[in-house]
């Protein structure tokens, strides 16, 4: 191959790199943001997206050259040239994906400390999931709570998450927050399950909590509201509702679930 | 009639399976009886006369069948087993023989083509079903507890009785013919690997019919909801064995042909990259199917036996199901690709006419995606709530194993520099069209080995569209590739290239319509495993469902092409694509032990371009020195009876 013929499919793959990475950067794939935690996933994904789009250009442009290059004409039944291997350029294609995928381990690392970062002032609440309801519970000071079938929260404050369920496995996901967590019935001792999830809701507005893990007949529509609004408000909405007085044993935060509330929950879960 | 049922074969198998399942039946109600209880027990996790009823009718069928009768035989000290019968139960002489107990490797890998194809089609014809159903927002054909038994046998039936089994018939068939050996190492356990199969797929496809409906928590069957849910987990429980045996058998059956049968010459560096493809796979089949096995049974015994590994109230984990399954279901994608690499491998080569680029590096690259792919099984449970530090070291194993697999791409299109390339076979364009589908399921698999950005998409429709793209763009399409190159060898007449060029192109098509915004709708909210969703996705859907109408109306295009050309294609001759591995050195269809003499390997199996360079001779040493291009194919007469 000659240097020009390099050089030009060196542009090309820039060129066809270019053509794709623009408009899919352009494009809010993982739509609204809502959360500070969104900003930093989407600029890692759109990072990949770019890298991924050179590697997906390399492969378009050689494939291409070569169906349109090396075609065989009508009746050539002859061999190609029997090069079997050169072991730079096969060092040169271990060692450059290997840097590119260190790299975005690296940097996914730096981003997954960033958004689980716990901030001093975080709003605790207790997010319990059964087959198919989600009751979001706002522990206070006095000891007494909150409960609520709708999850409102106040914007600009980092909240602390913990999940329980009662049944079978659900997963906590609001799309526009880009969190996502899995809520594991646990018996006593708690099985070591990581049930604290952190996010930070910045935008006001009403979305949805969607179960993400398959739950049964009803995991379609098990699915609660959301409603981001500005802190004061939040104060005011809190101040309203009925007060709770936990149950002995209950009151850690780690579970909201009262053992009569295990027991109601089939512990085999199916319809 | 009585004379039929005693024969070994169909009849007597179904008579057997009959008993066995009367056996089984009896023994529990009998065993309750005894101990006081009710003659049966019909809570949803329950049925114990029906799950042994199921397993000893497993067996019955097996041993009906004739599975058995050699090892009954020479377990009672029989001293010899009549010549005439083993014969009778090796090769194909009639299409009868296709639904007999047989001992060749290409009756046999042909009867596991032909099953798992059946599978597919059915398997198809749900994924037809759910897509209709998601046409639409709400709900309009299935009721959503149906809908959830369709989306988990659907991937129970293209995993453990399509795609896994599909190339473990294709290797079968040509693998021992490549090597240089007259068959598989364990010609007889190869048999019963193959039966045990359908028992799989029927207990599959059978679970609909359990009272409660089919089994409906997902392929991967997350406990509890496994462990509570009707009957029909319980056939998936027992249908995984019986797919996870035939798997493990078989594994084990090419891992001592691999390494003990090889002709003469044949040193491992002088194996084409199917069998070290097949040779990986294999390793990974051995060690990692046990733990699917196991952790099945284990969902079986909580359910049944009232164990309590999965139920949290009474000390289980819940966590620990997922730990294990996926330490088998991470290795078993590999298990669905390495084959596929192997199959693309000899295609690329023989159809660019070119030495496949960097054959070491091919090799060892398969080496170091088994090595690390048991290391990042819990990168599918970033957001399942596990030790929380364990996602870093899970997910650097994850985005390095890009690094081998993008060795083999890099090297097949390296392949294709210089080359001269044909693309009259669909074969071809099936392996090119692999290297795109898969490069994009590879780069979405990169993505979602980050785990912030796994956080966002998992258990979306992104991660359908990625296991698509890697199950159907790049497991199918190989498969589709090994097919259409191996047909003229197996039914010895070619393919219709017109017919198969629709085929490929449709399939191509409809792949990238249904399963590319799939990635999109992910993206934005939608979760998967959903018979219902929010109306925002519903233009998106519509427009899913219309392509995989017609990814699904192309198969049968490939359906007809295949039954037609079998029966009435022209000839195919013994080597109508030029190739140089062994198995086109024989007759098309091969003679019934394969080969007249053992072939000696001279040299590296893709040696196109090099002068005088060859890389099996047939036939005595000396009629061959000098012959440029001799004229082998009439040497394979019939074999030796």
């Amino acid at each position: 191959m000659t240097r020009a013929t390099l050089a030009r499919l060196f542009a090309a793959i820039v060129v066809l790199t270019v053509v794709i990475a623009v408009p899919m950067t352009q494009i809010h794939w993982d739509g609204t943001q809502a959360s500070s935690q969104a900003d930093q996933i989407d600029t890692l994904l759109n990072v990949m997206i770019v890298l991924s789009s050179f590697v997906f250009a390399v492969v378009l442009v050689m494939l291409g050259y070569c169906i349109w290059k090396y075609r065989a004409k009508p009746g050539d039944e002859s061999d190609g040239e029997p090069i079997h291997g050169n072991t730079k350029l096969e060092v040169a294609w271990t060692v450059i994906p290997t840097v590119i995928v260190l790299f975005g381990a690296i940097y996914s690392w730096i981003v997954l400390g960033d958004i689980e970062t716990k901030a001093a002032d975080a709003l605790p609440v207790n997010v319990t999931a059964q087959q198919y309801k989600w009751t979001f519970n706002y522990p206070l000071p006095n000891g007494q709570s909150v409960s609520s079938n709708k999850l409102v929260v106040p914007s600009g404050r980092q909240l602390d998450l913990h999940l329980t369920s009662l049944d079978v496995i659900h997963s906590f996901w609001v799309p526009e927050w880009r969190i996502k967590r899995d809520l594991v019935p646990a018996g006593e001792g708690g099985n070591d399950i990581d049930n604290t999830v952190r996010v930070t809701p910045d935008r006001l507005g009403t979305y949805n909590v969607v179960c993400t893990e398959l739950c049964g007949f009803g995991h379609a529509t098990m699915r609660a509201l959301v409603q981001v609004v500005p802190s004061d408000q939040f104060a005011s909405w809190l101040a309203k509702q009925p007060r709770v007085k936990p149950q002995a044993g209950t009151a850690t935060g780690s579970s909201t679930g009262s053992p009569s509330e295990y027991s109601n929950g089939s512990p085999t879960g199916g319809p | 009639m009585v004379a039929a049922l005693k024969r070994p074969g169909l009849g007597r198998a179904a008579l057997g399976g009959l008993l066995g399942f009367g056996f089984g039946y009896g023994l529990v109600v009998v065993l309750r009886l005894i101990s006081g209880l009710p003659a049966t027990q019909t809570a949803q996790t329950g049925y114990p006369q029906l799950i042994v009823g199921m397993i000893t009718a497993a067996f019955g069928f097996l041993i009906g069948l004739g599975a058995f009768d050699y090892w009954f035989r020479w377990a009672a000290g029989a001293p010899t087993y009549p010549a005439e019968l083993e014969h009778k139960a090796h090769g194909a002489h009639s299409w009868r023989d296709y639904f007999k107990f047989n001992t060749d490797h290409k009756v046999i890998g042909i009867q596991y083509i032909c099953t798992t194809f059946v599978f597919f089609f059915i398997g198809g014809a749900m994924a037809m079903i759910m897509r209709t159903e998601l046409a639409q927002p709400g709900t309009q054909i299935v009721e959503p507890g149906t809908f959830n038994s369709l989306f988990s046998a659907h991937a129970a039936i293209m995993i453990f009785v399509f795609v896994i089994p599909v190339f473990a018939g294709i290797a079968n068939y040509v693998l021992p013919l490549m090597i240089g050996a007259p068959d598989m190492a364990f010609p007889r356990l190869n048999a019963l690997s193959f039966w045990m199969l359908p028992i799989a797929g029927l207990l599959f496809v059978g679970s609909f019919l359990a009272p409660g409906g089919g089994f409906d928590a997902g392929w991967t069957g997350y406990a509890p909801l496994s462990t509570g849910a009707p009957l029909g987990q319980s056939f998936f429980n027992l249908g995984v064995q019986f797919a996870g045996a035939s798997s493990v058998a078989t594994a084990l059956n090419f891992l001592v042909t691999i390494i003990t049968m090889r002709a003469p010459g044949m040193n491992f560096w002088r194996l084409p990259l199917l069998v070290w493809a097949n040779l990986s796979t294999s390793l990974l089949v051995v060690a990692a199917t046990p733990f699917i096995a196991g952790v099945q049974f284990m969902v079986l015994f909580d359910r049944l036996l009232h164990t309590n590994f999965f139920q949290e109230l009474n000390g289980g984990d819940v966590l620990s199901y997922q730990h294990i399954f996926w330490f088998y279901s991470h290795p078993a994608v590999y298990i669905m690709m390495l084959p596929g690499f192997g199959i693309v491998s000899e295609v690329i080569s023989t159809h660019a006419r070119k030495p496949i680029f960097g054959y070491r590096l091919m090799a060892l690259a398969l080496i170091g995606i088994i090595v690390l792919s048991y290391t990042v099984w819990a990168h599918h449970m970033f957001v399942s709530g596990m030790f929380a530090w364990l996602r870093i070291p899970m997910m650097i194993t994850t985005l390095l194993i890009a690094v081998p697999t993008g060795i083999k791409i890099f090297s097949w299109l390296a392949t294709l520099f210089g080359s001269k390339l044909h693309l009259r076979s669909t074969a071809m364009l099936f392996a090119l069209g692999f290297i795109v589908t898969f490069t994009i399921g590879g780069i979405s698999g990169v993505m979602l080995g980050m785990v912030p950005i796994d956080i966002h998409v998992s258990d979306t429709y992104f991660i359908v569209a990625h296991i698509h793209f890697v199950l159907f763009g790049g497991s199918v399409f190989t498969i589709f590739a090994g097919i259409y190159h191996w047909f003229p060898k197996m039914t010895g007449r070619m393919y219709d290239e017109r017919l198969g060029r629709v085929h490929f192109w449709l399939t191509l098509v409809g792949m990238l319509g249904t399963f590319v915004p799939m990635h999109w709708i992910g993206m934005e909210g939608m979760p998967r495993r959903v018979a219902d969703y929010s109306a925002q996705f519903g233009d998106w859907n519509l427009l899913i469902s219309c392509f995989s109408f017609l990814l699904g109306a192309a198969q049968l295009i490939f359906l007809y092409n295949m039954i037609v050309s079998w029966k009435w294609g022209p000839l195919a001759g013994d080597n109508p694509w030029r190739a140089r591995t062994i198995e086109w050195l024989v007759s098309s269809p091969p003679p019934i032990f394969n080969f007249d003499q053992i072939p000696r390997v001279v040299g590296g199996p893709y040696e196109y371009g090099v002068p005088g360079a060859r890389h099996a001779i047939l036939g005595p040493a000396e009629a061959e020195v000098g012959a440029a291009e001799p004229a082998v194919a009439g040497s394979a007469g019939t074999g030796p009876t």
